[in-house]
């Protein structure tokens, strides 16, 4: 079957009725005690056989995160979090490492088969390599051989500590620094694994690479790093995913990520986030405390970050671009959606340092049920950005009269040649359309699918194609029953 | 008048808007095959009759029966009164911004045919099918890659109309006020795409304030709707004889 297709199907099949990911997989766990301190960053670092800089390195954090306070800034509301009711390790039990794909757990390749996300590289997804991450550590790497042909190194992030040291080291914490900020800060002390992309000079990835993060266990959080280094002209398109099963209690998810571009390289990197969002009550689901980054470190570089948030109970992510070479591009492209209890504060930063430097912004806030939906974004033109560019959209769709949409840009520009420019709307979903759609035959919930495709086109057309299909699906499903 | 075997059966129907009386009490038989016109003056309960026909919601029904293919099509939701067969041109179609034409029509013929238990049509099949109609309607397939009527001239909004009911190839039209807003050329056009439509096997619901669309869509019969009650039904000479005349006539009669 076409992979297309296939996607389509897996996504019909799990559409039939509200959460559909939310199962738990029956599957032997290490986990650690509860509790975080010092001892645990070290047994974490000594589970993974980490080398004496790296375990300096998550002290360092750990330290610089004691004395921080979470930030309390973005327009949402939740209990506060005791960081020592949680457990900062879980992996499944695994005695010897797999070598290959018949040595790992059926049951782990099951529960991501039922995810839609075969691993066995005869059945994967057409031209996508996988990384698959269940709970703290990284599975499964697909077609590691065919990418290292062309030099690309594509695999597990504690896998690269110890192959590639001497990239790690250089990149580790050079976007997003151990003490960036709360959450940033609690992961660089507790990460336990994630996915190193490396694309030689003048490479372009010969297919889409994607991470695909499960969290599993009850009462851990997921900490994961991404690192992706991008060459001298070279390009990489990057996909990442997201699933959770469903619970009561609400569980921590708080990556980091971290991109950089050098001259003339290109690294596209798509989200499409569907943590388990809590219940129409707005019991459980995933508080996904993020930090994203990408630093256009060479002229003519480009990040461009694709977005598609239909999950968790909180949202709190900024993908952010620091365009520091000269010309180069920043995008993002986001569709944030929220129905009934979710909270969503997410929006970018991008940072103009650099000559000529160009950004986009493209933000499609969808707001149902009782969902709050913030779009907070900064645009900041440094005073040697000359002749720096800013195009900023902003759109808000209510649907319902429960629900809230909020705008926040923050725009600073020191230098007078800057070109900023800034549009917002906000609309409804009205009646006649919906009554439009309806009259030729349309049920309400496939009409209010259309209509919010409609309304996210910009963002859904930059997705790689393997994520708009899935995409388009999720935005129907997140809204079910928002109308009526 | 009403008959078993009238398509269409409206028996007393009476409906309110935001609580006032507009339709006080219609009877309507259409038969599978003819044409009937609609006329009457603003506020007459003309687009009322389309709405309270095809469901929408603020157009309450308060009295009367509506039976349409033997079935109660009061009790239905819109979607299936649609996917049993009965269309709606607006008078003033809705604009969806981002919604390509072509995927539009395709969701809706293809979501029709699902509950009518028939197979759906991929994108190719598709396709072919618009392109056949498009061509007998004289329509540029261009409008086919713009979203649903935004920046549509009003005879294009009226175009894309009836290409949706050529596609959709539904039992029972109502056209509503579709020549508002047409100038002649347009007009024709658009009365030419009607009448390719009719067929022994289709009914239709001419809503209209004028009388020079009737002599594109001739009608079967012609009723005039006055004060939310029919006042009087003849042949199409009526609609002439309304236009010499008025409706001031009947209003004071009425």
């Amino acid at each position: 079957m076409p992979a297309v297709a296939e996607t389509i199907d897996t996504v019909r099949d799990v559409t039939e009725a509200g959460y559909k990911w939310g199962f738990e997989s029956d599957i032997e766990q290490d986990i650690i005690p509860k509790g975080l301190d010092e001892d645990v960053v070290r047994l974490i670092s000594d589970k993974k056989a980490e080398p004496a800089w790296l375990l300096e390195w998550r002290l360092k954090a750990f330290r610089a995160w004691q004395a921080m306070e979470a930030p309390h800034w973005a327009a949402v509301s939740y209990p506060p979090i005791d960081f020592q009711e949680a457990s900062y390790y879980a992996a499944p039990r695994q005695t010897v490492a797999p070598k290959s794909l018949d040595e790992i757990d059926p049951e782990l390749l099951r529960t991501y088969e039922k995810l839609g996300i075969p691993l066995k590289e005869q059945e994967r997804l057409a031209g996508v390599a996988v990384d698959a991450v269940f709970d703290s550590v990284s599975v499964a790497t697909t077609f590691k051989d065919k990418l290292a042909e062309k030099g690309v190194i594509f695999c597990a992030f504690s896998e690269a500590v110890h192959n590639h040291p001497e990239l790690v080291k250089k990149y580790l914490g050079s976007v997003v620094p151990a003490g960036d900020n709360f959450y940033a800060a609690l992961n660089s002390a507790v990460f336990s694994d994630g996915s190193f992309v490396y694309i030689p000079k003048g490479v372009r990835c010969p297919m889409e690479l994607s991470t695909y993060f499960r969290i599993n266990a009850r009462n851990t959080g997921q900490f994961e790093r991404t690192l992706i280094v991008a060459e001298e002209g070279s390009s990489v398109s990057y996909l990442e995913g997201c699933t959770a099963p469903m619970r009561d209690e609400n569980q921590l998810h708080a990556a980091v990520v971290e991109l950089v571009a050098l001259d003339e390289a290109s690294i596209k990197y798509s989200t499409v986030q569907n943590w388990y969002p809590g219940d129409a009550q707005g019991r459980g689901g995933i508080y996904n405390f993020v930090t994203k980054r990408g630093a256009c470190r060479g002229a003519k570089s480009k990040i461009s970050w694709t977005q598609v948030e239909t999950g968790s109970a909180i949202t709190w992510k900024y993908p952010s671009c620091i365009l520091q070479g000269e010309g180069s591009v920043g995008e993002f492209y986001s569709v944030a959606i929220t129905n009934n209890r979710q909270q969503a504060d997410t929006g970018t930063k991008m940072i103009h340092l650099g000559k000529d430097t160009s950004s986009t912004i493209v933000s499609k806030g969808i707001s149902a049920g009782f969902g709050q939906n913030t779009y907070r974004g900064l645009v900041r033109i440094m005073p040697k950005a000359h002749n720096a560019r800013n195009f900023t959209q902003c759109d808000s769709l209510l649907i319902g009269d429960k629900c809230g949409a909020h705008t926040v840009p923050y725009i600073e520009s020191r230098n007078p040649t800057a070109k900023i420019e800034h549009e917002a709307t906000t609309s409804r979903i009205a009646e006649d359309q919906l009554f439009y759609c309806r009259q030729r035959g349309l049920s309400e919930e496939e009409a209010v699918g259309l209509i919010v495709n409609g309304f996210c086109r910009e963002v859904l057309a930059v997705l790689p194609m393997e994520f708009a299909v899935e995409a388009q699906k999720l935005l129907a499903i997140s809204l079910e029953g928002s109308v009526g | 008048m009403a008959t078993s075997e009238a398509m269409l059966a409206i028996e007393g129907l009476a409906a309110t808007v935001d609580e006032k009386p507009v339709l006080k009490g219609i009877d309507l038989s259409v038969p599978a095959g003819e044409v009937h016109a609609i006329m009457g003056p603003n506020g007459s309960g003309k687009s009322t009759l389309g709405y309270v026909l095809s469901g929408r919601e603020g157009y309450d029904v308060t009295g009367g029966s509506v039976s349409f293919r033997g079935q109660d099509l009061l009790a239905m939701e819109p979607e299936d009164r649609a996917a049993a067969g009965l269309f709606l041109a607006f008078q003033y179609p809705v604009e969806l911004p981002g919604v390509g034409n072509a995927n539009f029509l395709r969701q809706a013929l293809n979501a029709v045919r699902r509950k009518r238990g028939e197979a759906e049509l991929d994108a190719m099949q598709f396709l072919k099918l618009v392109r056949a109609k498009m061509k007998v309607l004289g329509m540029s397939e261009e409008m086919l890659k713009r979203f649903v009527n935004v920046g549509f001239s009003g005879g294009e909004k009226k175009r894309n109309e009836i290409l949706q009911m050529a596609v959709l190839e539904p039992a029972f039209c109502v056209l509503d006020e579709t020549d508002s807003g047409l100038d002649i050329d347009a007009l024709k056009i658009v009365a030419d795409g009607v009448n390719a439509l009719r067929g022994p096997e289709r009914g239709m619901l001419v809503i209209t304030h004028y009388q020079r669309l009737l002599a594109y869509i001739v009608p079967d019969r012609v009723h005039v709707l006055l004060g939310g009650r029919i006042v009087r039904s003849g042949g199409p000479e009526l609609a002439l004889e309304l236009e010499e005349k008025g409706y001031g006539e009947l209003q004071q009669a009425a």
